[in-house]
């Protein structure tokens, strides 16, 4: 058995060559079948074979016709601990695009899940599930937000808690300002009003969120029925202003203003209950939220080294579990041989406690050279110690 | 006994309090505040079992029972990652308190008052728990103007620190104070029921604990929301230290 992988990703493939060789799920399923014991991982940012075997001439083919053109200096080849490492920082987030990202993992259980794999592959996928789900439970890599209109969310949702049933005000149709209502309505929270310049594109917008179209002059109107504000206009000047702020006794009205330059009137921070952020204050929450998942990043880098020495481990017990089933196998032959021997000499009373003191003593004996086999496999002489015990026995013949 | 078992709460309390600095160790702090309360209720137990009545009448007895209220009350409403900065203003006041209790002899076994121990559980268990309450609904008040300026000043690292929304620590606090003032309401009347019998007259520190119940209890009236609420819940707080200074004069003398 040897644990191989070929593949190439963002890291060393442009996004017009990743296009080419990136598959659906089934297409990907195929694949893998058509390699034996496999499994096709592939998504917008990687395409990854992971197989048992150690020759890697079809994968390669494979990866080649599916691109076109020959991938050499592109794709990268890992073996063995080298590609268990690669498949659980990948299962961890850890050589997404975005660290800690989280639909890789799902991505990564949907491959294995496609195909049925060999014993190798299904230990290794299931060990690449476990560190996944255990860097996003024992690190916080995945819990700050990676883009302005996440964090504009995530903001949101540290002033309310809970953000269902908070009502949204969105005015303009910004791109930027659409993903952060998309954001928020993900959340839980509901798209009230949509104000802009031009009410037909309002309307567009209140067929995509729901809510209410509003010509951009009544946006104000509307601001003590609200709990966000989100701002996206090409205005050249203000469109909201502190004095348009309605009493609100406390209640408060979080803004988000993504447009340059800026929609909202910078007075209307200074109210109390209302907490005002433009582009550069996301883009500076963002930027060090990603500090942050880089300090979460290592922590999680120690978590997936630690994984990848249990790998090692279980593949070294490979080596030396043969060696040892031979052994317990061929001590046990020798004690019902024995034991036959003695058919008709002995009462039945006396059988059982000849069972029984002699299976003692053969577990005994082989208690201890059992344990240092297992250890010695996880360091190099995993091998040499299995063929000593075979010469030593002799059981060359059973290999 | 009760020095065996005052150690290992005060280890685990100080554990948990620095602990808790750090979010990497912050699990472990939740379990040192679960094996220092576990060993202070032990504590507890032996103090009531090899006392004649009620041990924590006197000022350093029921600053132990105090911390316990205080802890005991963390441990219900705050004990989660997330208000790790809660557990970070907690306990170290807990660790502080709970050593001059002991400092004052009121960890030790033995001490015990003419009063009624009826009369004591009532009122002093009441009024204490309600106290602890206060506490809790001053530290969460206290997180909560510290993360609404850090909100309102747009720090960027505001996302970085974990903390409960300011919505959650705001509905914590008013909940902790709304528990708390009926418990304050039966200590009172549990102490004027006494009075009454007693033929005594209202001293200072009486007058003092029905000022402070008729603030909480306009708290919960008027239902103050955001900064306005965490300023009351701790402009309140400073009557309970006041009371709990003055406490150490002979209330129950």
């Amino acid at each position: 058995m040897t644990l191989s992988l070929v593949g190439l990703s963002h890291r060393v493939a442009p996004v017009e060559l990743r296009e080419r060789v990136t598959l659906d799920r089934d297409a990907a399923a195929t694949l893998a079948r058509s390699l034996g014991d496999a499994v096709c991982l592939s998504t917008c940012n990687r395409t990854e074979l992971y197989f048992d075997g150690a020759s890697d001439v079809q994968a390669i083919a494979s990866l080649e016709e599916l691109a076109g053109e020959s991938l050499d200096g592109v794709l990268y080849r890992r073996l063995e601990e080298d590609a268990a490492l690669h498949l659980f920082r990948v299962a961890a987030g850890l050589d997404s695009l975005v660290p800690g990202e989280g639909e890789i993992l799902g991505q990564v259980r949907a491959a294995f899940e496609a195909v049925s794999c060999g014993p190798l592959l299904d230990h290794v996928f299931s060990q690449a599930l476990s560190v996944g789900k255990r860097v996003r439970t024992e690190t916080a890599i995945g819990e700050s937000p990676a883009s302005v209109s996440s964090a504009a969310a995530a903001l949101a949702a540290q002033v309310f808690g809970d953000l269902a049933g908070r009502r949204v005000l969105l005015i303009g149709a910004g791109r930027i300002g659409e993903l952060a209502a998309q954001n928020l309505a993900s959340r839980g929270a509901e798209i009230a009003f949509v104000a802009n310049r031009t009410v037909e594109t309002a309307k567009e917008l209140t067929v995509r969120f729901g809510g209410r179209p509003l010509a951009l002059d009544r946006a104000a109107s509307v601001l003590g029925e609200v709990d966000v504000v989100v701002s996206s206009t090409g205005a050249p000047d203000p469109v909201l202003f502190a004095a348009d702020i309605p009493e609100r006794r406390h209640r408060p009205l979080f803004l988000i203003d993504i447009a340059v330059p800026r929609d909202l009137d910078a007075a209307i921070a200074r109210i109390d209950g209302c907490f005002l952020y433009d582009i550069d204050d996301l883009e500076a929450v963002v930027s060090e939220t990603l500090a942050g998942r880089r300090v979460e990043a290592e922590r999680a880098e120690e978590l997936v080294a630690e994984e990848t020495l249990r790998f090692q481990a279980w593949r070294a017990s490979l080596e030396v579990v043969p060696a040892i089933a031979s052994l317990r196998a061929r001590a046990e032959e020798i004690r019902s041989a024995e034991l036959a021997k003695l058919n008709g000499r002995v009462t039945d009373a006396e059988r059982r406690t000849l069972e029984s003191v002699t299976a003692q003593i053969m577990n005994k004996l082989l208690h201890l050279p059992t344990v240092r086999m297992k250890e010695a496999a996880i360091g190099a002489d995993g091998a040499a110690y299995a063929d000593a015990v075979r010469y030593l026995f002799g059981l060359e013949e059973e290999r | 006994m009760v020095e065996l078992l005052f150690w290992p709460a005060l280890l685990g309390y100080g554990e948990a309090a620095l602990a808790y600095a750090n979010a990497r160790t912050s699990r472990a702090a939740t379990w040192g505040v679960r094996v220092g309360w576990l060993a202070q209720t032990a504590l507890l137990g032996v103090q009531a079992a090899r006392t004649d009545g009620f041990p924590w009448s006197s000022w350093a007895g029921s600053l132990n029972l105090f911390v316990w209220l205080v802890v005991s009350a963390y441990l219900i409403w705050g004990c989660r990652p997330r208000y790790r900065l809660l557990g970070l203003t907690v306990m170290p006041l807990a660790v502080a308190l709970f050593v001059v209790a002991r400092v004052g002899g009121g960890t030790q076994a033995g001490h015990s008052s003419s009063y009624g121990n009826l009369f004591l559980v009532l009122h002093v268990g009441f009024v204490l728990a309600a106290f602890a309450g206060f506490t809790l609904a001053a530290a969460l008040s206290g997180l909560y103007i510290w993360q609404e300026r850090r909100l309102k000043r747009r720090a960027s690292d505001v996302l970085l620190l974990r903390m409960p929304p300011l919505g959650s620590l705001e509905r914590l606090s008013r909940r902790t104070i709304a528990v708390a003032v009926p418990m304050l309401t039966l200590g009172l009347i549990a102490g004027f029921v006494r009075l009454r019998t007693d033929g005594d007259s209202i001293d200072a520190l009486e007058v003092m604990t029905v000022l402070t119940w008729l603030g909480y209890g306009a708290f919960l009236v008027v239902r103050p929301t955001g900064r306005n609420a965490a300023y009351a819940a701790l402009g309140g707080f400073v009557l309970v230290i006041v009371l709990r200074l003055a406490l150490s004069g002979s209330h129950f003398a």
